[in-house]
């Protein structure tokens, strides 16, 4: 009893740990778009790397995953997402922006062909 | 069985699995079910992101979408995720009234949720701007909505989670459902941080 009691007192103080954490890596990339307070490039290496941390954070925090408590098939699960989501992903925007480049330099467009043309000479 | 029988077939390999055994299997289940479901958002972030720009002379997000909207629903998503914890927390103590009473609020929340993104979506195709007007917008609907739809099957599960709790209580298999059942949440509420990541911040930006 005194054990799952003091589990509960863990319990919720993660959910508020990760709730406040979640609610400044929110309120940051907003208030940037917001305000417009930096250059564009810079708001959204914010953007995503506020998002990568919130991610961890509902991981750690809301789903509890945990390098040591969870079990060890788990992880290799998620593990073996996170290749394929890189594999996936990551070929299809390969794909996608080579085949961009290459129509790009084949139907003459204003700017990038004589962009093109100019740096081939 | 008594307790000591089930502790002692748990032991040699072969012999019939104990419930909790049972149970944990099928959070591992539901784990690999999540994993699978992760790979499919992926794919519609990687089409929406190939997507963007083709607007088809149509309207882009910056015209489209609403900062405000997107933080609100944010935000009701974000609370909802907290409130479904504290029912866990109250799940583990034994409080069925706590439970309950979590368990209604998180469902307001998402219903929240899914009511903003309803009026965004009427107001988008209201507006010309529906799934057929651009492959920016294919993308667009298909990446929100399969969320939102996901969003909707929550609130039925919750619905459902909060019958079998008054019905038959605190159960081990309740407990064991209403796990899954905050993985499927909590991950929802992972999935929208890339949403709103992705489709939203950069589109107004």
């Amino acid at each position: 009893m005194e054990r799952s009691r003091s589990g509960n007192a863990h319990g919720r103080k993660s959910y508020l740990i990760g709730f406040a954490l979640a609610l400044v890596l929110t309120a940051i990339p907003f208030a940037l778009v917001a305000t417009n307070a930096l250059p564009k490039p810079h708001t959204l290496i914010v953007i995503g790397v506020a998002a990568v941390i919130q991610v961890l954070v509902h991981l750690r925090y809301f789903l509890h995953l945990d390098l040591t408590t969870t079990p060890r098939e788990n992880l290799v699960a998620i593990v073996f997402a996170a290749i394929l989501i890189f594999i996936m992903v990551g070929g299809s925007f390969w794909i996608m922006l080579d085949l961009h480049r290459r129509m790009a330099m084949a139907s003459p467009r204003p700017a990038a062909t004589a962009l093109f043309s100019a740096s081939a000479r | 069985m008594t307790a000591e029988a089930l502790v002692a077939a748990a032991g040699p390999p072969g012999h019939p699995p104990t419930e909790s055994d049972v149970h944990e299997e099928r959070a591992f289940g539901f784990w690999l079910y999540l994993m699978s479901d992760a790979i499919i958002f992926s794919l519609l972030f990687a089409t929406y992101a190939v997507m963007v720009y083709n607007t088809a002379g149509g309207p882009s997000g910056k015209t489209l979408f609403s900062l405000p909207n997107a933080f609100a629903e944010t935000m009701l998503l974000l609370s909802s995720s907290i409130t479904f914890g504290f029912a866990s927390v109250a799940m583990k103590s034994g409080k069925t009234a706590g439970v309950l009473a979590w368990l209604v609020v998180t469902f307001v929340l998402g219903l929240g949720f899914v009511g903003l993104e309803i009026r965004e979506f009427h107001g988008l195709i209201q507006a010309g701007a529906g799934p057929d007007r651009s492959g920016f917008l294919s993308a667009f609907f298909a990446l929100v909505g399969t969320h939102g739809l996901h969003v909707s099957f929550g609130l039925v599960f919750i619905l459902i989670m909060m019958s079998q709790v008054v019905i038959k209580g605190l159960t081990a298999p309740v407990a064991s459902r209403f796990l899954r059942l905050g993985l499927f949440w909590h991950f929802l509420d992972i999935v929208w941080i890339g949403i709103f990541s992705v489709v939203y911040l950069p589109g107004v930006l």
